[in-house]
């Protein structure tokens, strides 16, 4: 697969801060790509120079291996901002007949893919309803519809399960896979890393305008694995003291332990099954992300940055 | 331009459709002349038969006041005390008297003649009670001088009087002067309320779209600066349709003038053009005054007039709109943040009125020539000076030197405005000062 997406030491300044500052990455077609980071790390700077709403400083960008050209590539871009919203005073038709229009479909296209998408979602029978009488759940519902539905390649979804039930979260969640799977590129940017985890391939985590981690999920997981086992057994230990391993949490019949250096996991499992208990489970531990993110962005001025920002 | 037309589509037709633009539109001005054809009607409403005793104790009438044959009022002598005079009052056998004491003097007029109504008379019925005798003592006083009426005609004629012309031979007339005083004030006012009306609409839907949080959806397939100009286009087109309305509007309620009000119709009839039927039932009071407007009316450019109102209109607001939407990108959700951004940009809006009242009394001052070409005053301005038509308000150098200035504003506001709005419609939660806006709109970003 190509690269969808690629970003080379793309700057953006503002008057007292580097926004953006020197980030490069690239992002394979039909992949979710997950964009992390604290309030106020970027991120939206950087999504909104891939949508064509700022220009950056320097750097290049490439959308489908071509100089992007917001111009004309817009049409292949479906973004949901964070900051979103709907004309409250517009019938839920006509707003989704108009942003569709806005990205370039004809008026009988829209109307197709608007019947298609409201028919799937079950939101026939809200044509004529307006925004204000929408729940918040509903509306974002329609901002989903509304920012996928000119198929477009490239699709940016900042926060998209705020304000879901897991109902609605999962029927969101099932077409971004869906969408993923017939080729469509996805971006995802959050601040919750279960979500992160189970969604997306690769990740990126930025911090104060800079990119801090690449790399797939799994990849990320291994880099900063701590090499922490779970064991539980049943049965009496008769010794647990090895230079093997240190303990690091110990009940009844359930261990965590570190492996220390210049062993393995299988070090640890010979030396256990010596001691005459019974192995029920022994898995490794990956740190969550959430832990890496916690781990990486703490103690960096993170926070009184994002409160410059504002 | 594909995206502005359906910008401003959406604009148009989404303000169109409330049932608040039609109230406004053709609800409020039928509204307002059912309101004064009301008034009018109870202020001109005549009384048939208005029955007035006539107690002539000094002889002074001979039995009758004139010639006239009237229906409306009818004069009958009698020979009366007030006492006897009031008691038939009282009892409705007249609706009024009018009581010429003893030994009268026609030249000091003591002792006064008395007029007594049982209640207070409409406006049209006491015109004509007034006029009727007082031109008989009139004549009276003239014959008793030995002037007849004629002779006092001949003095009175008009065509004596000076010849005011001005130095290209054109005849100055004054009645055109006041006309074009009133045509110059009333268009400049309209602009003037153009301006902050359907500036404060662009405005505010810039702020609606700000606090619904859709401009960044919207600008992710939109140009900052193709939304902006779409909107104002669209509230332009609003504008300007309200504006046909009302005209057809009021040309049409004034076709039911006739029917509503038969007088007032008769006195218009002998006048070339019937506009502003309100005025024209007000001013019926002396039909001479009324044919000196209409005729200073027919000698107004109207061709230039409304030419130039459109263009200024049209021009003046889209060179204010720009800079409403500014403000309104820059606002919060806090109204308030508004009214200390907005004061900078009503005060040319109300210094342009200033010099407008100054304008239309000397359309040719330095200051008239200067409010009239800076682009920010000159839609107000000019209409004060084109109203008095070209050449004699205008040059028509200047005329197009203003308009040319007015383009050229209009391109320079909305290009200043639209680096203000890019900024200012994606932040948020920020209270904007005029010197961030600054900022924005002339350093690179």
């Amino acid at each position: 697969m190509h690269n969808i997406l690629e970003l080379k030491n793309l700057q953006k300044h503002y008057a007292t801060q580097k926004a953006v500052d020197d980030v490069s990455f690239s992002i394979k077609q039909g992949s979710i790509f997950g964009l992390l980071g604290p309030n106020g790390a970027g991120k939206t700077t950087l999504l909104r120079m891939i949508t064509g709403i700022f220009y950056p400083d320097s750097g290049d960008l490439l959308f489908d291996g071509k100089p992007f050209d917001p111009q004309n590539d817009f049409v292949h871009i479906g973004y949901m901002p964070e900051e979103r919203g709907l004309y409250k005073k517009m019938k839920i038709g006509e707003q989704a007949m108009y942003l569709a229009q806005l990205k370039g479909l004809s008026k009988s296209e829209s109307l197709e893919k608007i019947k298609y998408w409201f028919k799937k979602f079950e939101m026939e029978s809200w044509w004529n309803k307006k925004v204000e009488d929408l729940s918040k759940g509903m509306s974002q519902k329609l901002q989903f519809v509304t920012t996928v539905l000119h198929e477009p390649k490239l699709i940016i979804l900042d926060e998209p399960f705020s304000g879901l039930d897991p109902l609605n979260a999962n029927l969101i969640k099932d077409e971004i896979y869906g969408l993923a799977q017939r080729g469509s590129t996805i971006i995802f940017s959050t601040h919750r890393m279960e979500q992160v985890e189970e969604i997306c391939d690769h990740i990126i985590l930025m911090n104060l305008g800079k990119k801090i981690l690449d790399g797939t999920v799994t990849d990320v997981k291994q880099q900063f694995k701590e090499n922490k086992f779970n064991v539980q057994f049943k049965g009496q230990p008769t010794e647990l003291a090895s230079p093997i391993f240190t303990i690091e949490h110990q009940e009844k019949q359930q261990l965590i332990v570190k492996i220390n250096e210049g062993y393995t996991s299988n070090h640890v499992l010979n030396y256990l099954l010596q001691q005459d208990v019974l192995i029920e489970r022994f898995n490794e531990i990956l740190p969550s992300l959430n832990d890496i993110f916690i781990h990486l962005v703490e103690g960096s001025k993170a926070t009184t940055r994002a409160f410059q920002n504002n | 331009m594909n995206k502005i037309y359906l910008v401003a589509s959406r604009e148009f037709k989404t303000r169109v459709q409330k049932k608040t633009f039609l109230l406004s539109t053709i609800g409020l001005p039928i509204l307002i002349f059912g309101f004064y054809a009301l008034m009018i009607y109870f202020q001109v409403k005549t009384t048939d038969n208005f029955k007035v005793a006539v107690s002539d104790q000094s002889k002074l009438f001979n039995g009758k006041i004139d010639d006239k044959k009237s229906t409306e009022v009818i004069f009958s002598f009698i020979d009366a005390d007030t006492a006897a005079l009031n008691k038939k009052l009282n009892n409705q056998e007249y609706d009024a008297y009018l009581f010429i004491p003893n030994g009268y003097n026609l030249q000091s007029g003591e002792p006064q003649i008395a007029f007594r109504s049982s209640k207070a008379l409409g406006l049209m019925t006491r015109e004509k009670i007034e006029n009727r005798i007082s031109n008989a003592l009139e004549e009276k006083k003239l014959l008793a001088l030995n002037i007849s009426k004629g002779q006092l005609d001949s003095a009175r004629l008009e065509n004596n009087a000076i010849s005011f012309t001005t130095n290209d031979g054109k005849k100055d007339n004054e009645t055109k002067v006041g006309i074009s005083y009133a045509v110059g004030m009333i268009a400049g006012f309209l602009i003037y309320i153009i301006l902050f009306v359907y500036g404060t609409m662009v405005m505010r839907g810039v702020m609606e779209e700000k606090v619904s949080r859709i401009a960044e959806v919207i600008v992710s397939s939109v140009k900052p600066f193709e939304l902006m100009l779409g909107k104002i286009f669209g509230i332009g087109a609003v504008g300007l349709i309200q504006f046909i309305i009302w005209i057809v509007l009021v040309f049409g309620l004034q076709l039911l003038i006739p029917v509503l009000f038969p007088d007032v119709a008769a006195q218009m009839q002998s006048a070339p053009i019937q506009p502003g039927a309100m005025g024209a039932a007000t001013a019926v009071k002396e039909s001479g005054a009324l044919q000196g407007i209409m005729a200073g009316l027919a000698e107004i450019n109207f061709t230039l007039v409304i030419g130039c109102f459109v263009f200024y209109f049209l021009g003046g607001y889209f060179m204010y709109a720009a800079l409403f939407a500014a403000v309104g990108s820059a606002v919060n959700e806090d109204p308030q943040d508004a009214q200390s951004l907005l004061l900078p940009i009503m005060m040319p809006i109300i210094f342009a009125m200033v010099i407008m009242t100054k304008a239309v009394n000397d359309p040719n001052s330095t200051l008239a020539i200067f409010g009239s070409l800076f682009p920010l005053t000159s839609p107000i301005v000019m209409m004060a000076r084109v109203a008095h038509g070209v050449p004699d308000g205008v040059t028509v150098v200047q005329l197009i030197a203003s308009m040319a200035l007015l383009v050229l504003g209009f391109l320079g506001t909305t290009w200043v405005a639209a680096k203000i709005y890019r900024t200012g419609i994606l932040m948020y939660g920020k209270k904007v000062t005029w010197k961030e806006m600054w900022k924005w709109a002339f350093k690179n970003n």
